[in-house]
């Protein structure tokens, strides 16, 4: 019981929430860029939040059924097909042994998320199995999704199909430009060496609009902008969290991501909400964002409402 | 003494980081880092599940906790409580780890070198290496990398300008006043001395690797034979 890889696209990704408790022998967490649009996929399976999904970055997996099961297509606005005829995001849908399923290239967002029902099989290493290229560690051998590769899963004949309202799905930086002009705001908690910054090197930062560059990837998002100047650029090395944003000495903001290093010796204005963050990975180079800061129980009212939106959001129910 | 000195900064909405000292200070001490491995223990017993992950540095502490199993004022409240109760500091704490170096003008490029700037024979520079009792201060960089220090003054060297594009697993190393056994072939740019063969991360034994951060590691001079018996590889650079 499997999907074969009939295609990889560019990045293809085995993932699941991330490894946790690992850091004290330097392995980073790993998982979802986009956490909220794979939650989405493995509930649309009625799967448990950390089942086995597959990250595709810009598009570009086939894959061919070599069971019965059902599937769905989460995040970046795609073409999907099964067979060759089209099929909705943000849905469930059955597939049959010999079945063909082609992802297009990502028009707008970056990154889908392709859950199975049940989840793929794909045995744990250090307690999870999200796929850290930089460390080879997780999915098949710790390496991306190449050609031929068999994703085992479980034969599943019936299940109830459902889908997520369009109305409820992201829009990715296509969302209309703040009163500033900036296609997303990212919401940030000062911290860190927030101190160490100047009052008008802050004020820059908060008010200034920042680009995203095509110098990004799993282990941190480089934007272009205003440049930050932190007075000291000699520090000791500390741990670094999801959502850091490292400056370095070009003053050119990095906000780290889910590969990123578990500790590391750049000052840092903050970090960036992890809702946020996943926003964030979906936007393509050139996309514009600013940051608002938020303080501890702003973040902790967002997250909660948030969470209450998304088990209170009713799917549709598909017939077959 | 306590660790009331510490001081907690926000990290992100669900980490706090405790630095220990004066967080703008470059300066590393023993007794800050057997603060850090005493309170790692306090965190690890009182936050239960309650704990994502801790990441210990040279002078610091990045807590990540789970708000769904407490409250951030909670998670502030426990670390405040844990850095104001009175430890036992022993800066011998930690288990002392000897590993042995096959230090090598040819597989360690740099060796000569430092022994050239420090004005010191090659015999002269193996020796201080291996007499210094290192402290584990941090584990990062990539799986297994372990920040040992300090150096003697007199090898400590600065980072190369052009980074290897291939450093081989096992190649021991110095970066200002800090030493390293490379756990994988990786790009690197430290100044290579020799080579280990104790593997620094094994992903299928427990535990993955020989220390943990509060460690104490002693390098112990190996002639070629022996490091080939220990299961070493060579490599051309």
């Amino acid at each position: 019981m499997s999907f074969k890889v009939l295609q990889p696209g560019l990045l293809s990704l085995i993932q699941d929430l991330g490894r946790f408790g690992q850091h004290d022998i330097g392995l980073t967490t790993g998982g979802p860029l986009d956490s909220e649009a794979f939650l989405w996929a493995n509930r649309l399976l009625h799967n448990t939040p950390n089942a086995c999904a597959i990250e595709v970055s810009f598009g570009g997996l086939q894959l061919l059924a070599q069971t019965d099961s059902y599937f769905c297509v989460t995040g970046a606005h795609l073409n999907l097909t099964i067979n060759g005829v089209n099929k909705a995001l943000w849905s469930s849908h059955k597939v049959v042994n010999g079945d063909e399923i082609k992802l297009g290239y990502s028009s707008h967002g970056c990154r889908s998320y392709v859950g199975v029902a049940g989840g793929f099989n794909i045995s744990p290493s250090f307690g999870s199995s999200a796929t850290v290229m930089r460390e080879k560690v997780g999915g098949l051998n710790g390496a991306k999704l190449a050609t031929n590769d068999s994703l085992p899963c479980t034969e599943i004949t019936t299940l109830l199909r459902q889908a997520l309202p369009e109305a409820h799905w992201p829009l990715y930086g296509q969302e209309g430009t703040d009163k500033n002009g900036a296609d997303t705001v990212l919401r940030l908690l000062p911290g860190y060496q927030h101190h160490q910054f100047d009052p008008v090197t802050k004020a820059r930062f908060f008010h200034g609009q920042y680009a995203v560059t095509d110098r990004s990837d799993r282990m941190g998002m480089r934007l272009e902008g205003p440049a930050v100047s932190c007075p000291s650029q000699q520090m000791l090395s500390e741990g670094i969290c999801l959502g850091a944003v490292q400056v370095p000495a070009d003053g050119q903001p990095i906000v780290l991501l889910n590969d990123r290093q578990t500790i590391g010796g750049y000052p840092k204005i903050g970090a960036v909400m992890a809702r946020d963050t996943a926003r964030l990975a979906q936007l393509r180079p050139g996309d514009t964002l600013r940051f608002e800061a938020v303080d501890l129980h702003q973040a902790h009212t967002i997250n909660t409402l948030a969470q209450l939106k998304f088990d209170a959001t009713a799917l549709l129910q598909l017939k077959d | 003494m306590s660790t009331k000195q510490a001081h907690i900064e926000i990290a992100s909405e669900n980490s706090y980081m405790v630095y220990f000292g004066d967080p703008d200070s470059l300066h590393i001490s023993p007794v800050v880092s057997a603060a850090i491995a005493a309170s790692c223990e306090q965190i690890k017993q009182h936050f239960g599940n309650r704990l994502i992950d801790l990441v210990a540095s040279y002078a610091s502490l990045l807590v990540i906790y789970d708000t769904t199993q407490c409250d951030h004022l909670w998670a502030k409240k426990a670390l405040r409580s844990i850095l104001n109760a009175p430890k036992k500091l022993n800066q011998d704490s930690g288990q002392l780890v000897r590993m042995p170096v096959f230090y090598s003008p040819k597989y360690g490029p740099e060796l000569s070198l430092l022994a050239q700037n420090a004005g010191l024979s090659v015999a002269q520079v193996i020796a201080i290496h291996s007499a210094t009792e290192y402290r584990v201060y941090a584990i990062g960089f990539a799986p297994g990398f372990a920040y040992l220090g300090e150096v003697d003054e007199r090898l400590a060297a600065p980072r190369l300008a052009t980074p290897r594009v291939k450093v081989p697993a096992g190649a021991v190393a110095i970066a200002d006043r800090q030493t390293a056994v490379y756990p994988a072939s990786s790009p690197g740019g430290w100044n290579l001395i020799g080579l280990c063969p104790t593997p620094m991360f094994n992903a299928a034994k427990q535990p993955h690797m020989p220390v943990s951060v509060g460690d104490r590691v002693q390098f112990d001079p190996i002639d070629e034979q022996q490091y080939l018996a220990m299961g070493g590889q060579l490599h051309e650079l």
